[in-house]
């Protein structure tokens, strides 16, 4: 009862304030709002019982990322972005992917839960999840994926190199 | 939902919080005079001496003054981010007490038995007492708990960004611009330094961290020297503290990102700092001092230290911790910006992640 209560609640929030983030004219504002969405999805990670998850949802996305966004808009001149119009020529290209978004939806509430479970789970990925979020989450990362979860990391590291390359003319 | 789940859910944590939420100013308002007074005698002055007895009572008429000033608002700010700015940077820094021991579970039972027997059956305040972490010393022992103080305080930073921009004023501007760039960088270190804890303890839980000291006999600083230092260091950096001051070094930026906050909006942003103070401490005193645990907490000859209770020693060292920022700050001088930025990168970081492999390596080889 209780925890569709809270589900209802953080999710009218976080599409409330994802449609703002949309809509705002000004850019800090709208990071504002997407600030809002990004913690009622933390709530929605809490809810669900994924506590590391939301955690770092918090940590990286509203702590880091958000941040780092509300460092380059400040240094964009808002006053002249305020009065631009929002919607650019891009807007064809946004019809058709939010009309191809909307039939997804539909689809799947149309067919129901049914469709996720075409193919049987398979044994021995999941763990038991009688261990703590975290401790889990850790294992099956620098366990089973461990390989996996290694060229994700080089490929940031890759990735990390290439920016201060392009951006700096001597090193 | 029946009266025991109301009262063990809903009704002693929100007492509890009131209860902390309370000291929590009494302790940001009386830490002002104590820095006031600290840096005075560092001077060789004598600091506030008009208001009541030395002055103690200077905060109350502080407090007073900001609340009766004028508030301000800049004809060109953003009203609305101007108005929430000092709120952002404020609730983050409560919300952390939340999570943070401030003694050890089952503290309250005594003091919960007593009051609550006259209204209830023994089976009620039984179960009452055992629900959760009623009686604990603490609101709520969470098993991400570093985890959650590290967000929530992150958020915090929004806050300074925010009333910088909102403020539409070149120096508040500049001083928002210095605080992001100086929080990412030391909140890195900052991150890495408690792995080495963490490691130790097998928790992310606080609780269960200062149960851990008191299981190996040991407070954590002498298992990590190293990392308490960086942790204290990148604490001092994260709460905008001198040597680190640089968002709003007075002499540069005139006041940086709060210049032009005025009144009790001003005030909340001080109040911020300085609860930001407090967790720093309070965080610095669960993972490496042994939180509410009195000096050898094991050994039979100094078993009388366990005379006083675990809140007391808890506060103890908070305080310790806490004259310690007012001591640097009476001491060193700030950090240039490049110096500042130079030191997270190339001296913090490296140190912090060499502390996480040596921590790690030895614990793997030998434990």
């Amino acid at each position: 009862m209780m925890e569709g209560v809270l589900f209802y609640i953080l999710a009218t929030v976080l599409v409330f304030f994802s449609i703002l983030t949309v809509v705002a004219r000004n850019p800090v504002r709208s990071a504002l709002y997407l600030i809002s969405a990004l913690l009622s999805v933390a709530g929605l990670f809490f809810l669900q019982e994924a506590e590391f998850v939301g955690a770092v949802q918090v940590l990286v996305y509203v702590g880091g990322i958000m941040v780092l966004f509300l460092f380059v808009i400040m240094l964009v001149s808002v006053r002249e972005v305020v009065f631009q119009r929002k919607a650019g020529r891009q807007w064809k290209a946004g019809v058709v992917l939010a009309l191809v978004m909307a039939a997804e939806l539909v689809y799947f509430l149309i067919n129901g839960v049914g469709i996720f479970q075409s193919t049987p789970p398979e044994t021995g990925i999941i763990v038991a999840p009688e261990t703590q979020n975290t401790e889990t989450l850790g294992r099956v990362l620098y366990g089973t994926y461990l390989l996996p979860f290694e060229i994700a990391s080089i490929l940031l590291l890759v990735a990390i190199i290439g920016a201060v390359v392009l951006s700096k003319k001597e090193i | 939902m029946d009266s025991v789940f109301i009262i063990s859910y809903v009704v002693i944590p929100l007492l509890k919080i009131a209860v902390i939420v309370l000291i929590l100013s009494g302790a940001i308002a009386y830490l002002t005079l104590l820095e006031r007074k600290v840096i005075a005698h560092i001077q060789v002055r004598l600091g506030p001496m008009r208001v009541g007895w030395h002055g103690l009572l200077q905060p109350i008429a502080d407090g007073l003054k900001f609340i009766l000033k004028e508030d301000i608002v800049p004809s060109r700010a953003d009203a609305l981010v101007f108005t929430l700015a000092p709120i952002i940077s404020l609730v983050p820094a409560f919300v952390v007490f939340s999570v943070i021991p401030f003694g050890p579970p089952g503290m309250l039972e005594g003091v919960l038995r007593w009051a609550l027997s006259p209204f209830f059956s023994p089976e009620t305040v039984q179960s009452i007492v055992e629900s959760g972490s009623v009686s604990g010393g603490f609101v709520t022992d969470i098993n991400i708990a570093v985890l959650f103080v590290l967000s929530v305080s992150s958020v915090g930073i929004l806050g300074i960004i925010l009333a910088g921009w909102a403020s539409n004023s070149k120096y508040p501007l500049l001083g928002a611009l210095r605080s992001s760039a100086q929080m990412v960088s030391y909140e890195v270190a900052l991150g890495f330094s408690i792995i080495g804890v963490l490691l130790i303890a097998r928790s992310l839980s606080l609780v269960e961290i200062v149960q851990k000291q008191q299981q190996d006999q040991l407070w954590y600083i002498f298992v990590q020297p190293v990392a308490f230092v960086l942790f204290f260091i990148c604490g001092m950096a994260e709460t905008n503290r001198l040597p680190f001051d640089l968002p709003e070094a007075e002499t540069e930026l005139v006041g940086g990102f709060h210049t032009e906050y005025s009144g009790f909006r001003f005030a909340l942003f001080f109040m911020a700092e300085y609860a930001s103070m407090i967790t720093a401490s309070a965080m610095a005193t669960t993972l490496f001092l042994g939180g509410w645990l009195p000096p050898f907490p094991s050994v039979p000859a100094f078993s009388f230290l366990h005379l006083v209770p675990p809140v007391i020693w808890f506060l103890l060292k908070v305080f310790l911790l806490l004259y310690i920022f007012i001591w640097v700050r009476g001491t060193l001088p700030r950090f240039r910006f490049d110096q500042l930025m130079k030191y997270g990168w190339k001296v913090f970081f490296p140190v912090a992640l060499g502390n996480v492999l040596v921590s790690a390596g030895v614990l793997l080889r030998f434990i």
